[in-house]
């Protein structure tokens, strides 16, 4: 590293919200150097969230969600071009087309892409999506305009849930599978989640638990419909597969570093740990590709696939990468987010899977609004507000110190005679949902278990 | 002095004109009990806690002991403002759908013309004369115009509703040692006869709607329903009452503190399109309501390490979290450019202000035509003379002076 | 002009949709949506929707990028 942490060069890998936003923080907080964002995709970066909602519902169009810039960053941008590895010792990003990125400083903020449709054959029949990116959701949009007959959507957790959502509210046939019991619960347990099935339903989405689709069919290279392990088939022409993401880490396989399908793991100041559990100084990460430990969860590693997350992480890895000892902050912000499904508005604060309890605080499903709070081992560890988002810091302030769980009778909309029950968090492989807040436990990389350095 | 004594020297008819060094005071001391019982908040984070906290109840019917100075309406029903959620939430429902989105999200949007011209005509009446009452030449009759308009009150009642909604905010007077009972009667009988009246003019609605609130709120079913009578007569002269009172005190405090702050004065004249940030600074700096003096505890709560006991008058002092300077940097100075102004202007969580964007596009016009409009104005009093109510604070008067010839000075 | 709004913020008080209806939309009673790209006639509405903000939620610019 150059001797003044504000000069040399900074090489940013992603080029959508959390790149972008470090690249912006570096800039604000005084980095003078030479700033590049290397991204895969051809476009600026853009905001992800209304691609499942605004762009479905066919109010905005998916190539208008470009990021507004929160100011000028100077940055010499490659886009349309792939990270393909890491030469962490002569401190190089190598590109897809060779180009070699020599850096100071590196930022890996790769994000996830959409888990693909396992059957490469049946991915690739007309009419097959999934929603990740600007063209997913463009293009998925246009086939919603052109009225379907019926829309598969496999997968029920958040994003597959907007989509079927968005389909109704358009008037279209859905039908949504899950292998899990319910929508959503990867994300919220079991309790909230029988609530979600109830409101799928009640939407007139054929919801379908406990099935797994098990082939897509095709005529001429067009989907014309799919089976279900339980044996039933579907006619359908359009399927969305909403299997949850991938970690972009690939490109890292061979660095040396803490990089695996679980993601990248860092310390609290945003620091990438080598394989060995050994903090690296000059590499970083931010965003849906990181795992991090934090304090509030028993400092297990947390990969978080949230918006709120990615702004924040950018923030502070940007800050620590030019900030010397003392001056750098740790990432401790609690996770947060938000759907919009079926016109309700729900946000999450804290880990709803890191809980053994539930108890509906305020409200009640059948108001369609509530707050369910989550406990674990007797304290409050999330909250989850249904249209009562008003609510909300007042549990995040339960979660950040610790307080009881569960939090007591006395909120002014509580409706008497709700009790806490088991928050019923399945194991996530049991799903066909990828949950987006995930605990990653506590070793920083498997390879870890194997190795046994040193001796 | 006695942080006990705080709640008293701030209702202090004596303390109007300048009440800031007490909550500068009442900062110091946190969370404070008063000689009466009352718990008094002022710095922003735990007021901003409490008015999120869904343990803390609007209803005054959960307190301990009844409030001599403030008590439900007597046999009457609460307007949503003074009731809990799920009730408020219901009341406050029907009474947004015919009022903003998302059933009706371009109803106010669409007052900014009717609006300028109300304030054009009224600023050109004032055009040429030396000597002005900004109060009742401007800032009173442009909200209770708009509001008239909005809720479908014919234009030859519009004085009487005037009355009664000055009248009715009697209530809200703090006149320590005198008996509050007869200005209470008074409230009361003009909210009844407010009542009676706008029960009167909804009835002739029905059926024959005149495309105004009232015509929409006995009219148009939403999925949950209509309000009753009572809770029609109840809402809608809430939404009178709040809907003028409130709006006046921010024109006329906007216009004493511009004219406090000249140099800002000219800022804005030059560049309006400044104005919608100064008005939040606006209302942070003089802001209409001054405390939320009806909030209960439905339980012991803790904040700012002191407990709270359940059923205590719980009294949230807005003006004095919106100077707080561990929120605000340099809290005390009028900067119509501020960012990061997350003010208690309109308060906050479920019980936020439900004609704030009215307000702010009422307030924004009214201020940019009278910088347009008034030739070179200056204060003729300063303090002004101020309304007795410490919650509704505003000056009763502002008297100015402008050119008399009616040219505008060169400048 | 690009918006985008930090619904991890936006507690729903809907004054942007008041003052700017055309960009700004009530989807049921608390979720929020929005054009991403304000038209130019829209832009001065936006900046106050912004302005007003109770909860300093949108963020305004031009688009990210490339320059």
């Amino acid at each position: 590293m150059s001797r003044d942490p504000w000069d040399g060069r900074i090489v940013i890998v992603g080029a959508s919200l959390a790149g972008l936003r470090a690249a912006e923080t570096l800039r604000a907080e005084g980095f003078a150097g030479e700033l590049t964002i290397v991204g895969d995709e051809p476009h600026p970066p853009y905001d992800r969230p209304p691609l499942s909602k605004q762009v479905l519902l066919g109010r905005a169009r998916a190539e208008d969600c470009v990021l507004p810039a929160r100011r000028e960053t100077g940055a010499t941008w490659k886009l349309g071009v792939r990270a393909a590895g890491l030469d962490g010792d002569g401190r190089q990003v190598i590109l897809a087309n060779g180009e070699h990125l020599p850096y100071d400083r590196l930022l890996i903020a790769t994000g996830t892409r959409a888990r693909p449709w396992p059957q490469p054959e049946e991915a690739a029949l007309d009419g097959v999506f999934t929603v990740r990116t600007m063209e997913d959701a463009g293009r998925l949009a246009e086939r919603l305009d052109a009225g379907p007959r019926r829309v598969l959507v496999i997968g029920a957790g958040f994003t597959g849930s907007e989509i079927a959502s968005a389909c109704r509210e358009r008037g279209l046939a859905v039908t949504v599978a899950e292998r899990g019991p319910a929508p959503l619960i990867g994300a919220l347990g079991g309790t909230v989640g029988s609530w979600a099935a109830e409101l799928h339903r009640s939407h007139g989405v054929d919801l379908r638990c406990g099935v797994t689709v098990t082939a897509l069919r095709g005529s001429g290279g067009r989907l014309t419909g799919a089976e279900l392990s339980d044996g039933s088939a579907l006619d359908v022409d359009v399927a969305v597969v909403a299997l949850g993401a991938v970690r972009n880490t690939e490109w890292l396989a061979d660095s040396g570093l803490a990089a695996g399908p679980k993601g990248v793991a860092c310390d609290a100041g945003c620091r990438v740990v080598d394989m060995y559990g050994i903090v690296t100084d000059d590499v970083f990460v931010a965003g849906d590709v990181a795992r991090f430990p934090h304090p509030l969860f028993q400092y297990q590693f947390l990969a978080l696939e949230h918006w709120g997350n990615a702004v924040a992480q950018a923030e502070v890895a940007a800050h620590n990468m030019i900030s010397r000892g003392r001056e750098r902050r740790p990432h401790l912000s609690v996770p947060a987010f938000w759907s919009s499904q079926f016109g309700l508005n729900i946000k999450s604060v804290g880990v709803p899977t890191f809980s053994d309890q539930v108890v509906i605080a305020q409200g009640s499903p059948e108001e369609r609004r509530l707050v369910a709070v989550y406990g674990y081992q007797g304290r409050v560890t999330a909250a989850v507000t249904v249209n009562s988002a008003k609510s909300l810091e007042h549990y995040e302030e339960l979660i950040c110190t610790g307080a009881p769980f569960p939090p007591g009778p006395d909120a002014a909309d509580h409706v008497p005679g709700r009790e806490p029950e088991p928050s019923d968090v399945p194991d996530p492989r049991g799903l066909t949902h990828g949950p987006t807040v995930a605990l990653t436990g506590h070793l920083p990389d498997r390879r870890l278990v194997v190795l046994r350095p040193g001796g | 002095m006695s942080p006990e004594t705080l709640f008293r020297r701030i209702t202090d008819y004596a303390n109007r004109a300048d009440p800031y060094p007490l909550y500068a005071e009442l900062r110091e001391h946190g969370v404070t009990r008063q000689e009466d019982g009352r718990y008094l908040v002022g710095t922003y984070y735990e007021i901003n806690a409490l008015l999120h906290d869904p343990r803390v109840s609007s209803d005054l019917r959960n307190r301990t002991a009844p409030d001599p100075e403030f008590q439900p309406p007597e046999g009457g029903l609460p307007s949503f403002i003074g009731l809990d959620d799920p009730e408020h939430h219901r009341l406050r429902g029907l009474a947004m759908r015919q009022f903003g989105p998302p059933h009706t999200p371009g109803r106010v949007d669409a007052l900014r013309d009717d609006i300028a011209r109300i304030a054009g005509e009224l600023a050109d009446r004032l055009r040429g004369k030396d000597r002005l009452d900004l109060v009742d030449d401007f800032a009173f009759p442009l909200p209770v115009t708009v509001i008239c308009d909005l809720l479908g009150v014919p234009e030859e009642d519009v004085q009487q509703m005037h009355l009664w909604a000055d009248t009715a905010i009697k209530s809200l007077d703090f006149a320590p040692g005198e008996d509050p009972g007869p200005r209470r009667r008074a409230s009361q009988e003009a909210r009844v006869a407010m009542g009676a009246y706008l029960g009167e003019l909804a009835a002739k609605r029905r059926g024959h709607p005149t495309g105004d609130m009232l015509s929409g709120l006995v009219n148009d079913d939403g999925p949950d329903g209509r309000l009753t009578e009572v809770e029609l007569m109840v809402t809608t002269v809430l939404l009178l009452i709040a809907g003028h009172e409130t709006t006046v005190n921010l024109i006329t405090n906007g216009m004493l503190t511009l004219l406090r702050h000249p140099e800002e004065l000219e800022r804005l004249r030059a560049h309006p399109e400044l104005m919608p940030s100064a008005v939040e600074e606006l209302l942070r700096y003089e802001p209409p309501v001054q405390f939320l003096p009806q909030r209960t505890p439905l339980t012991d709560i803790e904040v700012g390490g002191v407990t709270v006991p359940k059923g205590v008058p719980l009294i949230l002092v807005l003006a004095s979290g919106n100077r707080d300077p561990l929120r605000f940097p340099d809290a005390d100075r009028f900067d119509p450019t501020r960012e990061d102004n997350q003010h208690f202007g309109f308060g906050s969580g479920i019980h936020n202000c439900f004609g704030a964007p009215l307000a702010r596009i009422e307030t924004q016009i009214a201020l940019t035509t009278l910088l347009h409009g008034l030739d070179t104005p200056r204060l003729l009093e300063d303090p002004p003379p101020y309304r007795t109510s410490p919650v509704l604070r505003g000056s009763r008067h502002l008297p100015l002076a402008q050119a008399a010839d009616g040219v505008q000075a060169g400048r | 002009m690009q918006v985008v709004v930090d619904l991890n913020r936006c507690q729903g008080y809907a004054q942007c949709v008041f003052l700017a209806p055309r960009v700004f939309e009530l989807h049921g009673e608390e979720s929020l949506l929005y054009t991403p790209s304000v038209p130019d006639d829209q832009r001065e509405r936006v900046v106050q929707a912004a302005t007003a903000c109770p909860v300093q939620a949108i963020l305004l610019g031009e688009a990210a990028g490339v320059a």
